[in-house]
């Protein structure tokens, strides 16, 4: 364990990647493993993508990697999560494919994940695997969401930075977004905007920004992208993402934001613990005796759970 | 007629009595098969719809003697190893009666690295013949009267610079351009949808493309610079219909850019021939081909407003599935290719290649490829087919399959259509999702039993031992080729080449057809690695959607 | 109920090397491992062994599943293995794949240390059975 954090701080990209399985899989030692880490990080800059399926994210998240480098970042990470299919449990990690270019540069670590069942469209250990991208000396670290469900709620919750991406063809402009969408995003990206409606997408962005409320000090931007070859606007996207890091330092929202993240995260682990807990303490045959009775109507469904949480937690019934 | 309808009926009551074999009697592409087929499954009007070969819309046949007047091109894909070895099989095979030639390069080639490219490594002379100068071209074809037999090049990216090639290598010899007779395979579009092998992004690829079509209206009458082709896009995985209705869609998108750069549809259109795949389904491939000619004729005269006959014709190649053949039983190989062969025969084909028994092992070797050559040659002068022109026409079932085969194919070309074209799905990666589900459902068939490959899945015999002799392709074909290359960039003159890759650079910049500039560039010496790379310079690369 | 520890997915890279681009059976092999349950990391055409092995390191697989229809494959095999034996992921790591493979090209590989290679019309089952099996076996040996 030692040996292998002692690597993972150093920059050995072996002792990451076996680091961050141990921590996927929950072993064991994965809790110190993150606990031993941790503290050697706290420079990544976390940037969350996010943005509907076909907009183009993982062609934009290659060549802002790609302008990180040329700045003079030494290690940028990259996490790329696609979603484990409910039926097989297995899952079909394709953003890589478009991150070719990068493979060969030893300053950029890309990994795939899993949502592995978790809802909101983001691997339930992403957070434990930003913190050990953070430790290898990655900054920033680019998250790539699934970009369909909640995913792009959650990801602000672990994001100090959420660039959301939006295609002309991909969708119905803003009427057809999710609700919470708008005011997720820090920075707006409208990709592929060689396409036709590329500037009708913009302006109903913006307007759609005025309409909402005003967030202190920023108002996020809407910038136009093509991530196609050496790509276009990209020097002006990553200027904002930079500036907008830069209003939260000197603000101290980012802090805020942070401490806010911390709490929902504190609050999943919780949840989680009580979950294992749940499944560990009752045995699969009491939730099947219950479900029949209450399928028969001997049972209301909240007697039937508050019956499971007494037990687990103990209470008088 | 009461009679028929008592007959009918009869027959209806016994079906329903009757036991049937345990099987979804569908056809390879899972289309469910009639029992049978009679004259109430045509429409009212069908004959005058079916028409006269070689008459508008030609769906019988583009010509109307067919086989009875010249029989079609036999043409064996051939070419591995160096070029001098390449010669030596293409000559062998115009010795045993091989009509026509058609040349298969090596994976280097066939993406645009010479030779000595750290990515050819490996790769050099393995698949196909290695090509990588003007030097390669004319040992290709040393002896080989090209104003006399009609040569073919399967070759799609950089398809433009080995034609080039091919013109200097003529013109070296006094040969005219205006008499070579051929075709460059050069169909850019299916290589996004199926095979892969394109360098540079969709539209600048349509853009070289177009440059060709425009060039050979120009300077080679006797050229077909496109072979639009269904065959890899049915290779991947697709169903007969979705063959049918890319590859049309294909050259619809051809059409619409050449006349879009200024041409008159009816200067190129007759210069565009097709390439489709001849399965194992009999009928359904023979339908595939009739719907083809009449769908593509009638298209062409009512949309694009071609006025020539021969801007209407579908001329089109065939060759026999290559997925089709097993590893296990090689022997059986044999007996697939010939009925899909006749299958390609009574479909009406122009021009004809037969795979070999043992192409699942290896290239084929010599005595495997002169038995597919064969095959043709007894189909043509033992079966009588060739005697009769389209003789399964009029018949109701091959009839309503044709039908059947063209509605659907329409309907997928019109949501291509509603998609923004060919280009807009390729880029939402419509053709290749819809190619993925078809590959996805025949391999779970198979699986499962429900589709059969003898010897692979049903008939299956304990591991054998392999009677055909294989053919190895030595390591020394690369280092011999790499000594060429070095000894050919030593010799040359560098500021000819310089200059001629940087009026190339320019004329793709400003859009000028670079045709002229490809000419001078390998006529230079210019190697086709160079000569790619100062075409990536200006149009970029590539990267496919990630689709599944 | 199910046990606490999540389950622990095979990972496998998929990638054809060389400049070959027919990637049907690549394609269908990588949705019959997603519908098997495993971790597909997709790593499409035209990758060289280094960057195979380099995704394979970032990625932790425990497989990687290599696709060859150009002959190439006594030269890309080995080249992998080499430098899979250079980033100390060998043997813990399996390299499996498949293409034109003649018999005797097949085992010579193996006496190397490669895995089994498949031909074509080997049952998608009995490649997904062969992956998980020998996964299985390497975890267990490496721990």
């Amino acid at each position: 364990m030692t040996q292998l954090v002692e690597r993972l701080i150093a920059g050995d990209r072996r002792a990451l990647a076996r680091a961050i399985t141990l921590v996927e899989n929950e072993e064991q030692e994965a809790a110190e493993l993150v606990a031993r880490s941790s503290p050697h990080g706290g420079r990544a800059y976390r940037i969350g993508v996010t943005g509907p399926p076909g907009a183009g994210k993982s062609s934009l998240v290659t060549l802002l990697a790609q302008r990180f480098r040329q700045l003079g970042k030494e290690r940028v990470g990259v996490l790329a999560v696609d979603p484990t299919s409910p039926f097989s449990g297995g899952a079909l990690l394709g953003d890589r494919v478009r991150m070719t270019s990068l493979t060969g540069d030893p300053g950029v670590f890309i990994r795939s994940m899993a949502t592995r069942g978790a809802f909101g469209g983001l691997a339930r250990a992403a957070a434990d695997v930003l913190d050990l991208l953070d430790a290898w000396g990655a900054d920033p670290v680019l998250v790539e969401t699934v970009g369909v469900g909640q995913s792009e709620v959650e990801i602000a919750s672990l994001a100090d930075t959420t660039l959301l991406v939006l295609s002309p063809e991909a969708g119905d402009g803003v009427q057809a977004m999710k609700a919470g969408v708008m005011e997720v995003a820090d920075v707006f990206a409208v990709n592929k905007s060689d396409r036709k409606g590329a500037d009708r997408l913009v302006q109903e962005i913006q307007e759609a920004l005025g309409l909402g409320g005003e967030r202190p000090g920023w108002r996020p931007p809407v910038l136009k992208t093509v991530a196609a070859q050496e790509g276009e606007g990209i020097p002006e996207l990553v200027a904002a993402l930079q500036q907008h890091q830069a209003l939260q330092e000197q603000s101290g929202l980012l802090l805020l934001r942070r401490e806010r993240a911390a709490r929902h995260r504190i609050e999943r682990l919780v949840e989680e613990g009580l979950h294992r807990q749940l499944r560990r303490q009752l045995g699969e045959e009491e939730l099947v005796a219950l479900g029949q009775r209450v399928a028969r109507r001997q049972l209301g469904p909240r007697d039937a759970a508050a019956e499971l949480l007494g037990k687990l937690l103990r209470l008088p019934t | 007629m009461a009679v028929h309808d008592d007959a009918r009926r009869r027959w209806e009551a016994q079906v329903a009595q009757a036991r049937l074999r345990d099987c979804d009697f569908e056809t390879v592409s899972g289309a469910p098969t009639p029992l049978l087929a009679t004259p109430d499954d045509l429409p009212p009007g069908w004959p005058e719809q079916v028409g006269y070969p070689g008459e508008y819309p030609f769906t019988r046949g583009p010509y109307p003697t067919m086989y009875r007047g010249r029989l079609w091109t036999m043409r064996q894909f051939a070419g591995f190893g160096s070029a001098a070895a390449t010669n030596g099989r293409f000559r062998l095979l115009l010795q045993q009666g091989q009509t026509g030639l058609s040349t298969a390069f090596d994976m280097p080639t066939l993406m645009g690295y010479d030779a000595d490219h750290e990515l050819a490594h490996g790769e050099v002379g393995k698949c196909g013949v290695a090509i990588s100068s003007l030097q390669d071209m004319e040992r290709l074809f040393a002896d080989i009267p090209l104003d006399e037999v009609s040569t073919s090049m399967t070759i799609n990216g950089p398809a433009p610079v080995i034609w080039a090639m091919l013109i200097a290598a003529a013109e070296k010899r006094g040969i005219s351009r205006r008499r070579l007779k051929g075709t460059t395979q050069n169909d850019i579009l299916k290589e996004y949808i199926a095979q892969k092998e394109y360098l540079f992004p969709p539209r600048a690829s349509l853009r070289l493309v177009t440059d060709t079509v425009e060039f050979a209206a120009r300077e080679l009458p006797g050229w077909h610079p496109i072979s639009i082709s269904g065959y890899h896009i049915r290779e991947a995985g697709s169903t007969a219909a979705q063959e049918l209705a890319f590859t049309l869609a294909d050259g619809f998108a051809y059409v619409e850019a050449a006349i879009a750069r200024g041409l008159d549809v009816d200067a190129f259109a007759p210069q565009l021939s097709f390439f489709f795949n001849a399965h194992s389904d009999f009928f359904e491939e023979i339908a595939k081909l009739r719907a083809a000619r009449r769908l593509f004729a009638r298209r062409m005269r009512e949309r694009y407003g071609a006025r020539k006959p021969e801007s209407w014709r579908l001329k089109t190649h065939c060759q026999t599935a290559g997925c089709s053949l097993t590893a296990q039983q090689p022997l059986n190989n044999i007996v697939r290719t010939a009925i899909q062969a006749l299958a390609g025969v009574l479909g009406g084909t122009q021009s004809l290649h037969t795979n070999s028994m043992d192409e699942t092992l290896a290239l084929p070797s010599e005595r495997a490829v002169i038995v597919a050559l064969r095959t043709q040659q007894i189909i043509a002068h033992e079966t009588g087919v060739a005697n009769v022109v389209d003789p399964l026409g009029g018949s109701w079932y091959v009839e309503s399959l044709t039908n059947r085969m063209e509605e659907e194919a329409l309907a997928l070309i019109t949501q291509i259509e509603e998609l923004g074209g060919v280009v807009a799905a390729i880029e939402q990666g419509f053709q290749m999702r819809e190619i993925g589900r078809a590959a996805m459902r025949y391999q779970r068939d198979l699986e499962a039993g429900r589709k059969v490959m003898v010897g692979v899945n049903r008939f299956v015999e304990p591991a054998e031992d392999v009677p055909i002799p294989l053919l190895e392709i030595g390591e020394e074909v690369e280092q011999e080729q790499v000594q060429r290359l070095v000894a050919l960039r030593r010799t040359r003159d560098a500021a000819a080449v310089a200059r001629s890759l940087a009026r190339l650079r320019q004329d793709a910049a400003n859009e000028t057809n670079v045709m002229p500039a490809l000419i001078e560039a390998v006529s230079s010496y210019a190697t086709l690695g160079e000569i790619v790379a100062a075409l990536r310079e200006v149009y970029g690369d590539y990267q496919e959607p990630a689709i599944f | 109920m199910s046990s606490a520890r999540p389950p622990r997915p095979v990972r496998i890279l998929l990638a054809k090397v060389g400049l070959d681009g027919h990637d049907r059976g690549l394609r269908i092999i990588a949705g019959a491992c997603r519908d098997a349950g495993f971790e597909v990391i997709y790593g499409g055409l035209r990758q060289t062994p280094r960057r195979v092995v380099e995704i394979a390191l970032q990625e932790d697989v425990d497989a990687i599943g290599v696709s060859i229809l150009s002959a190439a494959h006594m030269t890309v095999f080995p080249e992998i293995l080499r430098l899979l034996q250079e980033e100390g992921l060998h043997p813990r790591v399996l390299l499996t794949g498949g293409g034109i493979i003649p018999e005797k090209d097949a085992i010579q590989l193996t006496e190397l240390g490669v895995g089994r290679l498949f031909g074509p019309g080997a049952p998608l089952a009995e490649i997904v059975q062969y992956i998980t099996d020998e996964v299985g076996r390497r975890r267990l040996a490496g721990e």
